[in-house]
Formats: C-alpha cells, sequence, structure tokens
C-alpha cells in the first residue's frame, strides 16, 4: 500500500510540466508562421542573389529550409521541443503539398499561354496537309478525328465488357474465378501502355494486319477496361443490399434485378468511371505510335489506312523541333488537356450529384 | 420482351407462376454466363498477352548474336543482328528509384497533409488537386519536362556538381543540357506522386480512431499521434503505394522519350545526358525498325512486361493481406 500512493505521486510530478506549459506558459502567436514564412522567404531570395545563383527551383528549395530551420529553433526557444517537432511536421507536409502544386501550376500555366498563342478555329478546322514543319499554318483537325473515334471504338468495346465483367464480381463471383478475375484486374490496371501496344502489334505481326484507328482503339480498350471494371465495382458494392432483397422478394428474377435496379442505381458513378477511364486513355500516345503510325491528312476511317491523335500530333510536332511546331505542339496540348479536364470535371460533378445515398 | 406481362403478374394469380421462373431461369443463365464470360476473358487477355509477347521474343532472341541480357548495343538490323537490354534495365531501374526516393516521402507527406493536417474544409479540394496530376496525359508532362523543366534544372544540375559532386552520383563529367536520368527520375516523380498519395492517404483514413484518441489522451502531439498510431498502421500500405507508383514510373513512356536524350551506355553519374529506358526505347526506335527489328522491340517490352507484373502483383498481395488483417474496421 505504501507503494501505490508514491506512484501515484511520481507520476503526476514528470508528467505536470507538460500540461502545464501548454496552457500557462509562453506560446507563439497563431500568425507566427505567416512571420517565418515571410523572413525565410527573403532569405531564400536574398543570398542567392547575393551568391549569383539563378534557379528559382533553388529560390523555393533555400526557402522552404529556412522556414523549417527557423520554425523549429523559434518554437523550441518560445515553447518546448516537442511543440517544436510538432510544428516542424506540420510545415514539412505544407511543403510537401506546395512542391506537388507548383509543376501542377507550371504546367497548367505553360500550357495555357503557349498554348493560346496558336489556338484558334483556323488551328481547329485544318489538318497538316502539305504543310511544313517550319510553316506557321495547319491545323489538329485530323488529330481531333482519330482522337474521337479511337477513343470512341476502345469505349464502345470496353464499357459493355468492363461492366459486365464488374457485375460478375460483385453479384455472381465468389470463389477461384472470381479471386483470379479480381487479383488480374488489378494487375491489368497496371500495365504499360506500350506493353497494350505491344501485344496488340504481335498480332498484327502475326496475321499481317495494317495499321489503322482500329488497332490503336484495340490497345486503348485494353487500358480501359480495367479501370471500368474497378469503377464499377466500387459503385456496384455501394447499392445497399435492402434494394436487391426487395426486388428479389417480389419474384424477380437476378438479372432483371441487376439491370432494372442495381445498375440504375449506381449509373451516376458508373458514369463518373467511365468518363475518368475515356480521360485517361485519351492521353495516351505509346500505342498510337506503334499502331496507328500517324497520318498529316483527314483520315476519317478509323478501319482503314493510318490516322494520327492528339497525343501523337504533339510528340510529332515535339520532334520536328522548329520554332512553328512547337508553337502548334503547345497549342494541342492545350486541347488535348482542355478535353480531359472538363471530362474530369463534368465527372466529378455527376459523382456528386447522382451519388448514391449511402448512411455515411 | 415477352417476358415483362409474366413478371407482373405474380403476386395475384398462382398459376402462372411457373412460366416467369422458367424465363427468369433462361435470362439468369444467359446473363450468368455473359458476365462469366467476360471474367474469363479478362483473363484469356491476360494470358495472350504474356503468350504473343513471348512467341514473338522467341523468333527476335532466337537470331541475335550478342547476349540479350548483356550485351550494350541495340542493333538488330545489323549483320547479324546484335542488341541487349543490359542499358535499358540500367536506366529503368534507376530512373524509376530516383523517383521513387523523391516522390514517396513527398506523397506520404501530402497523404498524411490531407487526412491528417489540412483544414478539413480544404481536405477534399486538395485531394482533388492532387488527383488532377493524374489526369495530366503523359505526353503534356513530355513537352512540359523537355522544354519547361530541363531549361530550369541546368541551374540544380550546377549546383548539385559543385556541392555534391564528391558523391559520385551527382557528379556531372560530361557537359551537356541536363536531359538525363535525373530529370526523368524528378519528372516520373512528379507524375507518381498522385497513385502514391491517394493509396497511403486511404490507409491512412483507415487507421482505428480508438488509437488516435488514445494517444491524444495522453496528451501526444499531432506528429505523435501520427508517429505512434497512424504509421505503424499504414506502414503496409505505404509499402504497397509506392510499389503501385514504382510499377507507373517503370513503363512511363512519353514523358521519358521526349526529355531523355539517349544514348547506350551505363553511367552511375546520373546527371549527365544520356541513357535509356525500355519504353522510350520502344519509342524511339520503332520508326526505323523492320519486322526483325520490331521482334526485337517485343522482346525488350516481354522483360519490361514482366517487371511492371512483378512489381504491381507484389504491391497488390500485400494490400489484400494487410485487408483481411483490418477486417474488423473495414
Amino acid at each position: 500500500m505504501s507503494h501505490a500512493p508514491t506512484g501515484v505521486i511520481e507520476r503526476p510530478t514528470p508528467a505536470s510540466p507538460t500540461p502545464k506549459s501548454s496552457l500557462g506558459s509562453r506560446s507563439l502567436p497563431r500568425l507566427a508562421p505567416l512571420g517565418f514564412a515571410v523572413v525565410s522567404v527573403a532569405l531564400g531570395i536574398g543570398i542567392p542573389l547575393a551568391a549569383g545563383w539563378h534557379s528559382r527551383i533553388q529560390w523555393g528549395m533555400l526557402s522552404a529550409l529556412f522556414f523549417l530551420a527557423i520554425s523549429y529553433v523559434v518554437t523550441t526557444i518560445v515553447e518546448n521541443q516537442r511543440q517544436a517537432r510538432d510544428r516542424l511536421a506540420t510545415s514539412v507536409m505544407w511543403v510537401c503539398f506546395l512542391i506537388a502544386v507548383v509543376p501542377l501550376a507550371s504546367l497548367l500555366w505553360t500550357t495555357i499561354v503557349r498554348g493560346a498563342e496558336r489556338l484558334d478555329g483556323y488551328f481547329l478546322t485544318h489538318s497538316m496537309a502539305g504543310v511544313l514543319g517550319s510553316e506557321h499554318s495547319g491545323g489538329v483537325y485530323h488529330a481531333l478525328i482519330g482522337t474521337l473515334e479511337q477513343v470512341g471504338i476502345a469505349t464502345v468495346i470496353s464499357v459493355p465488357f468492363g461492366l459486365l465483367t464488374a457485375v460478375y464480381l460483385v453479384e455472381y463471383g465468389k470463389g477461384t474465378l472470381a479471386k483470379a478475375v479480381t487479383f488480374f484486374v488489378d494487375v491489368m490496371t497496371g500495365i504499360p501502355s506500350i506493353v497494350a501496344g505491344l501485344f496488340i502489334l504481335s498480332i498484327m505481326l502475326i496475321a499481317s494486319i495494317e495499321p489503322s484507328g482500329l488497332m490503336g482503339a484495340l490497345a486503348l480498350a485494353i487500358l480501359m477496361v480495367p479501370v471500368v471494371v474497378r469503377s464499377t465495382e466500387e459503385m456496384l458494392k455501394l447499392v445497399p443490399n435492402e434494394l436487391r432483397e426487395a426486388s428479389l422478394a417480389l419474384g424477380i428474377p437476378k438479372w432483371r434485378t441487376i439491370l432494372k435496379v442495381v445498375l440504375p442505381t449506381a449509373i451516376g458513378g458508373i458514369t463518373t468511371g467511365v468518363m475518368l477511364a475515356i480521360a485517361r486513355i485519351a492521353g495516351e500516345t505509346a500505342p498510337i505510335i506503334l499502331l496507328v503510325f500517324g497520318s498529316q491528312l483527314i483520315n476519317t476511317n478509323p478501319f482503314e489506312g493510318a490516322q494520327s491523335s492528339l497525343p501523337f500530333y504533339i510528340y510529332e510536332q515535339y520532334r520536328i523541333g522548329e520554332a512553328a511546331s512547337y508553337d502548334r505542339a503547345w497549342a494541342a496540348a492545350l486541347v488535348l488537356i482542355a478535353f480531359v479536364m472538363i471530362l474530369n470535371l463534368v465527372a466529378r460533378g455527376i459523382a456528386r450529384w447522382k451519388a448514391p445515398k449511402t448512411g455515411r | 420482351m415477352a417476358s415483362t406481362t409474366p413478371i407482373d403478374t405474380p403476386p395475384a394469380p398462382p398459376v402462372p407462376r411457373p412460366s416467369p421462373r422458367s424465363t427468369g431461369r433462361m435470362g439468369d443463365k444467359i446473363f450468368l454466363g455473359l458476365s462469366r464470360g467476360s471474367g474469363i476473358l479478362l483473363l484469356v487477355i491476360m494470358a495472350s498477352i504474356a503468350v504473343f509477347l513471348s512467341y514473338r521474343s522467341a523468333i527476335a532472341i532466337s537470331e541475335n548474336e550478342g547476349n540479350f541480357l548483356t550485351t550494350f548495343d541495340w542493333n538488330p538490323a545489323g549483320d547479324p543482328p546484335v542488341f541487349g537490354i543490359a542499358v535499358l534495365l540500367f536506366g529503368t531501374v534507376v530512373s524509376s528509384i530516383i523517383a521513387m526516393v523523391i516522390a514517396v516521402p513527398i506523397a506520404v507527406g501530402i497523404a498524411l497533409f490531407i487526412s491528417h493536417y489540412a483544414p478539413r474544409k480544404l481536405a477534399a479540394p486538395i485531394a482533388y488537386v492532387v488527383d488532377l496530376l493524374a489526369a495530366v496525359p503523359s505526353i503534356v508532362y513530355g513537352i512540359w519536362g523537355a522544354l519547361v523543366l530541363v531549361p530550369y534544372l541546368e541551374g540544380l544540375n550546377l549546383w548539385l556538381d559543385d556541392f555534391f559532386g564528391w558523391t559520385y552520383l551527382f557528379d556531372k563529367t560530361e557537359i551537356g543540357i541536363p536531359r538525363s536520368l535525373f530529370t526523368v527520375g524528378i519528372l516520373l516523380a512528379i507524375m507518381i506522386l498522385p497513385i502514391v498519395t491517394s493509396v497511403s492517404r486511404e490507409v491512412f483514413l483507415q487507421v482505428p480512431k480508438m488509437n488516435e484518441e488514445a494517444a491524444l489522451a495522453l496528451g501526444a502531439t499531432r506528429w505523435e499521434v501520427i508517429r505512434l498510431s497512424v504509421l505503424p498502421f499504414g506502414r503496409s500500405g505505404i509499402i504497397s503505394a509506392s510499389m503501385l507508383g514504382l510499377g507507373r514510373a517503370l513503363g512511363e513512356t512519353m514523358a521519358v522519350a521526349t526529355v531523355l536524350s539517349p544514348s547506350f551506355l551505363i553511367s552511375l553519374h546520373v546527371l549527365n545526358p544520356g541513357g535509356g529506358t525500355f519504353a522510350q526505347n520502344i519509342a524511339a526506335k520503332f520508326g526505323e525498325a523492320d519486322a526483325f527489328g520490331r521482334d526485337a522491340l517485343i522482346a525488350s517490352g516481354l522483360v519490361l512486361f514482366v517487371l511492371t507484373l512483378l512489381v504491381n502483383g507484389a504491391a497488390r498481395l500485400i494490400i489484400a493481406r494487410r485487408k483481411e488483417y483490418s477486417g474488423a474496421n473495414a
């Protein structure tokens, strides 16, 4: 018994300084990090300017380092070391986030500014027929048609395929087959686009098929199917079981329950998933290089002859390496990014609007 | 369409019951067949990717006069044809490792930031901004990398050479614009950031609230909560997220093809321009390749396929195993 009180008394004594200090002792004002930031940015730009370094990346890195050091030291002095570590961790995480934003902002900014120079109605409605690389004319019309057709065919192939597979996994799937399919859908998501292209290429070599938009679309479909399966699967799992049971209890066969009850409930999420998948494959270049070959001319027939596509066009113009072709590459990049971003935004809008009401 | 009428009737008369049942069974059979069939077709596609690539590779490798694994050259059109993947394997692995070293800590930081630090109202928009990085097509990263990032990195390269040249790794022995494996690694890091972030974020959000609250109740600061309860719980998740990112980095084509100035040399001076990766080599050499040259490229693609298959498969297995353990808080 004599030990117990001492134990109780002893424990609070070492612990008590910490809660006391956090309540009673000095703590930094809430806006202190802002002050640190101003000082460290000033140092981070001032020192390199004095030393003659001109890379702005270095300025940013130095400022970040100064920020970490200053806030750690000041907090240790004013508060205590545990708080300092906490503050250090907080600032490291803010810096991590900013590091991710910088390239995104730079990329979008450059694409918009450089792309807008060349993007106009003429650019969108003319092909590259008879245009030399160094000439300031020509356009992206043939590539737009190619992209729309190839992506369209890939979507037509992979959406029913992906939906059925997801339905199998969620509604029927049990046992080894379902496990294998789940695993390989995951693995398939990670197939590099160039490998999908090589697979179709090897079929083309064996069956001696000429390059065409259709071949590119097949490779794109291989890349698109796992994305559709995965997102549809997630959405079908969100459909409450009560709905299925109610429908089955009314004597409705399972397949009609799936078609008329389960799929319509999840249709918003499924649409989102499909649109995100389209956005992903619309930017794929590698399979197009191998399978569609690229063309300067308008070819509206995806089943015969070489075609172009937006990402391929960007690569082609970049490789020419003239000022005029760089302009065209940026303008096409702007068209592509706008296409992908609009798909993304609309898809997420639908997801929010049509989200199945769950208990969460 | 004939089946609609009987289905509406069953509640009232018990007599026509057998007919909807039988149509139901028929429809069920067809539907089950279709959906199981597409599941099987998916497995068939995966298998045939392996089979077709191996078949064409075998044709190429049997004609190859050099050692496929150790030759420092890519000349399938020569007489005799000589090509090997040594440089490509080296470049692919090195650039991916650089990408991982840069991206994984930053991605984990962002994931923690979103799940535990960001003001609650900002968390969703921030997650969305990071996801936007994933939406940018790789070719746009490519031209941005080549025309914007490469000139910017010249300063950083000189600086690294000046201050860290003694590490051998950052010793820049060749003069030239930094179209190097290091630049490629930085670009790949930006590209794999979103996937590593989103997978680790998912895991961090699954940490049992009780563990965190227990740590908080003991007076832990936010960082101590993370160190004591979040990171130990999420370790396997971070590992598998990084491996998924690695899988992406290994197979990236366009960003590498536009940024790197390829050469068939192996050098650990990562700042020197030169080197090559599987995907970049395929994209660059395809235009000039004849039928045999294409088979040779397919052979190198097979190696890439196996590599990404192993990495992705391992990552998925780790995730799956974790899910079984954490079934209680699913």
